[in-house]
């Protein structure tokens, strides 16, 4: 390791790193602001000047870019240097030339890296006196602010949305100091990952807009370690709060998972906890049918009445955390106790599940996936579906830069020059899918398929695999399995088998394949398949390579061999043998967490259905599940209408909710404690950042009151939070491991104190609630974590999975996150958050490769329903966060041109999707032209309320049969957002006209 | 001992004294003391020149507050301008120290010479925003922040506050 000497000081820093990283890393306080930690260094903005000396004899030394300069054993530098200190004064002094006096209307303002460097630097009088140069701001749809003036012109903007999101409509236009940085025209960002400008951009050009609407400082927000429960990815959140209200998502670090970003479904998603429709007092339904508003001890005992006149069936829900689930599960029984998925999809999880547990590859992390150098995506639409994960991909691609960059000795973050290096050149990224999907423009080959063909080409791709493995020399016999075939009265066509080719010999080239499937498509088959090319692919020798990841224990064994600072961690340096990787998406936040908890032969809802009609069940409990969107409708209202009592317990209302006997009213994810397992099954805990309103209160409180109430033999001794995780592990054996997801309530922070919620300069305490009474209560005590609802406490060098905010002396942004790293990019000084459950087998890669399915054939007048999701509107929940509800279209079925121009439908226009079995309509829908549907198969969109009828009518894979939809009021098209004003359009007429009269 | 008796001797006259001075006590509350206008006594919220709302929700006095006895929410208005939905000051709670007022960036909260604010029941001390906001600029007459700052409101476009150039046309060719 070299040793560099900084104002006199020795410090051994990391081989490989630049100055301003192991500056950062040593605790010193450098200003900066166009490198950044996930995107690298590219010398825009001189501000991270230091000085360096040639030698020891060297007095005078020159001024260079501690961003752009390698650390070299014996160099010698100064921070506090005279010289740099006065040229980074100037730079701010500059930049700051035509900032607006805006702090006090600026949503930036107090966790503003500006003014955290502006205050750095000690620059305070402002010597220009000439005039400002202004920009006219656009309206960028309803999620992000834009405020053009504030610019400083750093260049992080469009090098995130371009160079790391893969965005192209936000550009950096005009020259010198009239450089714009946004669209062409004002609109909608199209990116899925657009929000994280609002923590990229150093200044508050980008800020959060629905917060900005009813904005509250950092300082203010009381917040905790939150999780997303927008999909399966498990992304780690900051909540914030302020006067009983979920004000904003932050990102909150987890180096193994999402790192420094989120999606914009997880970031501006989750206001749905202030819902006017949140259910706030329990109810009961009354003789004449209205529901009676019931305190919560009477709701209690009719809940316990019902729960002792037997009959007794639960429905749980993948949305809902594990400890409620477990609850439910152990009040009703485990016979009498569903999941809650749909009759289709509680297989297919069940399949992800036991596909992961049983092959020998990687399940990776979002970071394992960011270092994978081929990629084959089996039918999963993964922007749509698990959307963080697509972020990782974009990154993927791009290793091969890495690599030549380090046959050249060029430093992975010169990110200018590595990118210049590769130019177009990527890593292959094969997708087979349903239709188009967003990552097709770093795509090797995109393939437009039908699930079952999908499958054929996967197992095609699994077959090459083999037979190129059984006749290299180098590997002996490396399976013991037969190659699989494509049956053999089918062939597959030329063009699809030469993609099989191709796409096996980037797989069999790689060192890290990964493969990436999931329940997306709606096919047990897909998945299969992609499981069947992990099995091929992973010979003997990967296998013991991976093996310290296949008994995961809670640091991944890869950071040793590969450079845990982002960016340096993509060159890759194994040796021994590919590492396949094997990811399948799930759909929802704790899809594996339910199919861990209830094993492969839990009762289905039709099992319960059958049943009900049978008369077995009385009282149905139905946990935080929207039935209506689990199944057709006619199907679900057989099951409600065959019990007598429903006891619904959730959070926002829904026509389960309605239909209800008893409604109880149940805290949102930002109100209470739980754990969630990930996709890749990493047990990871939210905590509640502030507390329930009204009567509202945790799911795994009313139902431990509940059976406590009937005197349940298992929860005698069940008091906290932890007592129910910890009874949970025990009872699950593969749940053993969620104890460890964070620390139990007894932890104290540095052995003292609780972690405090609140910031220590919370303003306003003994006046906000004052209205009420002037008396201030006490502190509200939190028995069940280790946090608390106070700003007293110690907030450093906690474990990651207790991180409620992050700030640090002088670092009021985010970019104090590094305060709290082992290393700039690294894993939290107090470890990362969750603990991975799975436990694999590797079982699987030793049977036989699974019967390929038979060929789709299209047949003309009928179409196979395929599932198209969206990143907005799919989620049940997120989909009513207002800001996310203005983007939000109606129902839609895609279908080919062909196929329009036959049912003489035009886009826009209304479809009738008919059973082609019963001839029965399911659904109306909005027609839209996709040309890239594969052939015979026609998407509907996920989710999304359609015209008339439910888009839960709709069950992929099932025959339908399209009509032309008469009569049918077509849509007025406007775009989303449209009728937003920019905050700053010309709403008078005396407005300069655009360019003003200094262009003239 | 003769020491002592001359220092009780000079007490004594210097008492006498006093009874042919002016009394300092003033017939409080019939007669007012003086109090200068820059007396910290009672907060109010005060409006610009222009009569608008001062106030933009910053919330530096509330953080600047030692005891935490501001508390205020902010809000945009239609015309763009951020203002406070409520604004709350428990003077119950007060030492006017005047920090919130030193902390404003837009001058209007401003401590004011009235400190007659007893009550019987603590929780009329508490003031909501109608209590506190005023008709007048208070102490300070000519400061409109909105004439500085960039954000553009209805009323004031892009490059018109102070020391402000035209917007830019980004999209012309010219240097
Ligand atoms: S960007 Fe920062 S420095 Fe600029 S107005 Fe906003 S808070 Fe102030
Ligand atoms: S908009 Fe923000 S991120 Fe982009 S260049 Fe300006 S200051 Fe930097
Ligand atoms: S929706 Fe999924 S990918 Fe997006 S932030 Fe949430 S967990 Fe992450
Ligand atoms: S400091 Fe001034 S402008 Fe800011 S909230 Fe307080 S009174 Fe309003
Ligand atoms: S951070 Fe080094 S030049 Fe910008």
């Amino acid at each position: 390791m070299p040793v560099i000497r900084i104002d006199g000081q020795d410090y051994e820093v990391k081989e490989g790193d630049n100055l301003l990283q192991a500056c950062l890393g040593l605790g010193l306080d450098l200003p900066y602001f166009c490198w950044h930690p996930a995107m690298g260094s590219i010398g825009a903005c001189r501000q991270c000047a230091v000085v360096q000396y040639q030698n020891a004899e060297d007095q005078r030394g020159r001024l260079v870019m501690s961003c752009m300069t390698p650390v070299s054993d014996g160099a010698i530098f100064s921070l506090a240097g005279d010289k740099a200190a006065t040229f980074r004064q100037a730079i701010i002094e500059s930049l700051m030339t035509n900032h607006p006096h805006d702090c006090p209307v600026c949503a930036e303002g107090g966790e503003c890296h500006l003014q955290d460097m502006t205050v750095m630097v000690g620059h305070r009088d402002r010597h220009y006196r000439g005039l400002k140069r202004t920009h006219r701001n656009q309206n960028l749809g309803p999620l992000i602010q834009h405020e053009m003036n504030r610019c400083i012109a750093c260049y992080r903007c469009t090098r995130y949305y371009r160079d790391y999101a893969g965005g192209t409509d936000l550009a950096a236009m005009a020259a010198h100091n009239h450089v714009y940085f946004g669209r062409h025209e004002d609109g909608v960002l199209e990116s899925e990952f657009a929000g994280n400008l609002v923590e990229v951009c150093p200044t508050g050009v980008f800020t959060d807009k629905p917060l900005q609407q009813e904005y509250t400082r950092k300082w203010d927000l009381q917040s905790a370690p939150s999780l997303c429960t927008g999909c399966a990815v498990g992304c780690n959140t900051l909540a914030g709060e302020r006067y009983g209200k979920l004000k904003r998502i932050h990102n909150r670090y987890n180096s193994e998972v999402n790192g420094y970003f989120l999606c914009d479904r997880g970031r501006f998603g989750a206001s749905f906890v202030n819902h006017k429709q949140r259910l706030d007092w329990a109810g009961r339904r009354s003789a004449n049918g209205r529901f009676d508003a019931i305190d919560s001890d009477q709701a209690l005992q009719h809940l316990a009445a019902a729960c002792q006149r037997g009959g007794l069936a639960g429905i749980g829900s993948p949305r809902a955390s594990v400890e409620a689930n477990f609850l439910l599960r152990t009040l009703v029984g485990a016979d009498n106790y569903s999941p809650g998925f749909s009759a289709a999809e509680q297989p297919l999880v069940e399949l992800a599940l036991s596909l992961q547990q049983q092959t020998r590859a990687l399940i990776p992390s979002i970071k394992q996936i960011e270092s994978a150098d081929a990629v084959f995506i089996l039918g999963e639409d993964v922007t749509n579906t698990a959307p963080r994960i697509a972020l990782a991909l974009r990154q993927s691609v791009r290793n091969i830069a890495y690599t030549m960059a380090a046959q050249l000795r060029l430093l992975p973050w010169q990110d200018a020059a590595v990118r210049n290096l590769a130019q177009e050149q990527r890593n292959p990224l094969f997708i087979a899918a349903l239709a188009d999907t967003r990552l097709d423009d770093v795509a090797a080959a995109t393939l437009h398929l039908a699930p079952a063909d999908i499958a054929r080409l996967g197992h095609a791709v699994a077959a090459r695999i083999r037979t190129a493995r059984a006749h290299s020399p180098a590997t002996l016999s490396p399976n013991k399995v037969s190659p699989n075939k494509v049956p053999p009265n089918e062939v597959m066509d030329e063009a699809l088998q030469q993609q099989a080719d191709t796409i096996a010999s980037a797989l069999l080239d790689a060192k890290r394949p990964l493969l990436l499937s999931g329940t997306g498509c709606g096919s047990a088959a897909v998945m299969a398949a992609a499981a069947d090319i992990a099995a091929a692919l992973g010979s003997p020798a990967a296998a013991t390579v991976t093996k310290g990841n296949v008994n995961n224990s809670d640091s991944d064994s890869d950071s040793d061999a590969e450079n845990s600072s982002t960016t340096a961690s993509k060159v890759d340096s194994d040796a021994a043998g590919p590492a396949v990787m094997l990811c399948l998406a799930v759909p929802e936040a704790n899809s594996l967490g339910q199919a861990l908890l209830t094993g492969p032969s839990a009762p289905t809802l039709e099992a319960l259905t059958v049943r009900a009609v049978g008369g077995e069940i009385q009282t149905l409990l139905v946990l935080e599940n929207d039935l209506y969107r689990r199944g057709p409708a006619a199907d679900i209202e057989r099951l409600l209408q065959h019990v007598a009592e429903i006891i619904v317990i959730d959070s926002l209302d829904n026509p389960t909710l309605s239909a209800s006997t008893l409604a109880l009213p149940a805290a949102s994810f930002a109100e209470s404690e739980g754990t969630l397992v990930s996709m890749e099954g990493r047990a990871q805990r939210h905590f509640p950042v502030f507390l329930p309103a009204k009567e509202r209160r945790a799911s795994w409180q009313w139902l431990l009151a509940c059976l406590q109430a009937i005197s349940h033999p298992r929860t005698t001794d069940l008091q906290h939070f932890d007592d129910v995780t910890n009874a949970c592990a025990s009872d699950i054996a593969a749940l053993a491991n969620i104890t460890k997801a964070a620390p139990d309530h007894l932890f104290r922070n540095a052995g003292l104190a609780k972690v405090p919620r609140q910031p220590h300069r919370y303003s306003g305490r003994t006046a906000m609630g004052a209205n009420v009474s002037v008396h201030e209560p006490k502190q509200a005590a939190d028995e069940d974590s280790a946090l608390a609802f106070s700003m007293e406490g110690v907030n450093q060098f906690q474990p990651g999975a207790l991180l409620p905010f992050v700030w640090a002396p002088g670092w009021n942004s985010n970019q104090s996150l590094h305060k709290f790293q082992t290393e700039v990019g690294g894993p939290l000084k107090g470890g990362t958050a969750g603990a991975k459950l799975l436990q694999q087998t590797g079982a699987a890669d030793d049977h036989a490769a699974p019967l390929s399915p038979s060929a789709f054939k299209p047949v003309t007048g009928q179409w196979l329903l395929v599932p198209r999701y969206k990143i907005f509107g799919s989620e049940e929940l997120s989909a009513h966060s207002p800001a996310i509800a203005q983007l939000l279209l109606p129902a839609y079925l895609e279908i080919t041109a062909a196929d329009a121009e036959r049912l003489q439908v035009d886009e826009g226009d209304g479809v009738q999707v008919m059973d082609s079995a019963s001839g029965a309509t399911l659904a109306t829908l909005e027609v839209r032209i996709n040309d890239t549907m594969a052939d015979g198969c026609a998407g509907y969109s996920v989710g999304h309320s359609a015209h008339q009828g439910s888009i839960f009518n709709l069950v992929a894979g099932t025959g339908v049969a399209l009509q032309k939809a008469d009569p049918w009021q077509r849509r007025t098209q406007s775009a989303p957002g449209a009728d937003l004003i920019a905050t700053d359009s010309p709403t008078n007429s005396n407005t300069a006209a655009p360019g003003g009269p200094n262009h003239v | 001992m003769f020491k002592s008796l001359r220092s009780q001797l000079t007490t004594l006259w210097t008492i006498l004294q006093h009874s042919f001075t002016r009394a300092e006590t003033v017939q409080y509350p019939e007669q007012k003391p003086y109090l200068a206008p820059r007396y910290r006594g009672r907060i109010v919220l005060t409006k610009d020149p222009d009569g608008d709302e001062r106030c933009v929700a910053c919330n530096l006095c509330a953080v600047a507050c030692p005891v935490d006895c501001i508390a205020l929410q902010q809000g945009v208005r239609e015309d763009g301008r951020w203002y406070p939905q409520f604004f709350r000051i428990n003077f119950s709670r007060c030492i006017m120290c005047g920090l919130c007022e030193e902390a404003c960036p837009t001058n209007a909260i401003q401590l004011t010479p009235d400190f007659e604010m007893c009550e019987y029941d603590r929780q009329n001390m508490v003031y909501e925003k109608e209590h506190l906001q005023i008709d007048g600029t208070g102490k300070y007459h000519q400061y409109n922040f909105y004439r500085v700052a960039g954000l553009a409101i209805s009323g004031k476009d892009k490059g018109q506050a102070e020391h402000e150039a035209q917007p830019i046309d980004v999209k012309s060719l010219l240097p």
